[in-house]
């Protein structure tokens, strides 16, 4: 099994209202040095067989991330 | 001469599927429900209606999974052939993770959830979807969602309604509902299901019901 982990990260340019909500309550609390707040997510996989990445490049363009709003970056640690 | 046959379609999470179906029954229609297993549509389907809820816990982003089940499959066939398909918010999202309408509906700006009764206008009366009315014309009809910014490019649907007054969730264009290009399926987040009998003070979702049978 190989660990892959993928990244889908709001594009540039497209609201992100969760960013931006968490970038006020972080300027109330006093975070004020903070010029802009994105949210995404991580998604972990374990993978089988081979080309791991690939495989999980596929999954992102069939389902993971929509291209439209998001893109996502691919990466084996280790 | 028998009712025309309409699907109804469920998945882990619908919620709206009763109303659709009673919705479908007040315009003269046999509703029947599926399982989002079924590979198949019923070969006397004459229309399709996908629900709202929160297909799938919304897990991933909003009509994600629904929109990878076997039974999509079968509606992308029925919409192929000119069949007409109705989605109501998650039925909405579905129909664009599935690349049957084209955007994706992000969450609210205000990242609230709406419930409240509102109005739309005809932008496009063109379709068959807002039966004779004429562009401008008023329809109230409840809203209720999370998720219900459509964004996308509108010149790649025909924007059928729009949000009167102020835009509740950011959508672009305020728009509340496109069909494709062909006319044949139809996706908005307000609820008409909702607004089919007397008693709920509007029957203005009747028309984009009535569509569903002609």
């Amino acid at each position: 099994m190989t660990l892959v982990v993928v990244t889908v990260m709001p594009k540039r340019g497209v609201l992100d209202p969760q960013g931006q909500a968490v970038q006020g309550a972080l300027s109330h609390m006093g975070f004020g040095d903070v010029a802009d707040v994105r949210v995404g997510k991580r998604i972990e996989l374990e993978i089988g067989g081979p080309d791991p990445a690939g495989q999980a490049a596929k999954m992102c363009d069939d389902l993971l991330a929509n291209a439209l709003i998001e893109d996502y970056s691919v990466e084996v640690p280790g | 001469m028998s009712a025309t046959r309409v699907a109804v379609l469920r998945f882990p999470g619908t919620l709206d599927h009763e109303s659709a179906a009673t919705a479908v029954r007040a315009v003269g229609g046999d509703p029947f429900f599926t399982h989002h297993t079924d590979t198949e549509l019923p070969d006397d389907t004459h229309a399709v209606v996908i629900p709202g809820g929160f297909s799938y816990g919304d897990h991933l982003r909003p009509g994600a999974l629904a929109s990878r089940t076997p039974i999509m499959n079968a509606v992308k066939r029925h919409a192929a052939g000119g069949g007409r398909v109705l989605g109501i918010c998650n039925g909405f999202q579905i129909l664009c993770e599935s690349a049957m309408l084209p955007g994706v509906l992000r969450p609210n700006a205000s990242l609230s959830f709406i419930c409240r009764q509102g109005d739309l206008e005809v932008a496009d009366a063109g379709t068959p979807w807002t039966g004779g009315r004429v562009v401008g014309e008023r329809l109230s009809v409840p809203f209720k969602h999370h998720d219900g910014a459509w964004f996308g490019d509108p010149g790649e649907s025909r924007v059928v309604l729009r949000y009167r007054g102020e835009n509740p969730n950011g959508s672009v264009d305020k728009i509340a509902g496109i069909s494709n290009l062909a006319g044949n399926v139809m996706g908005l987040m307000p609820h008409p299901e909702e607004a089919c009998d007397p008693l709920l003070g509007s029957v203005d979702g009747r028309t984009l019901f009535a569509a569903l049978l002609a």
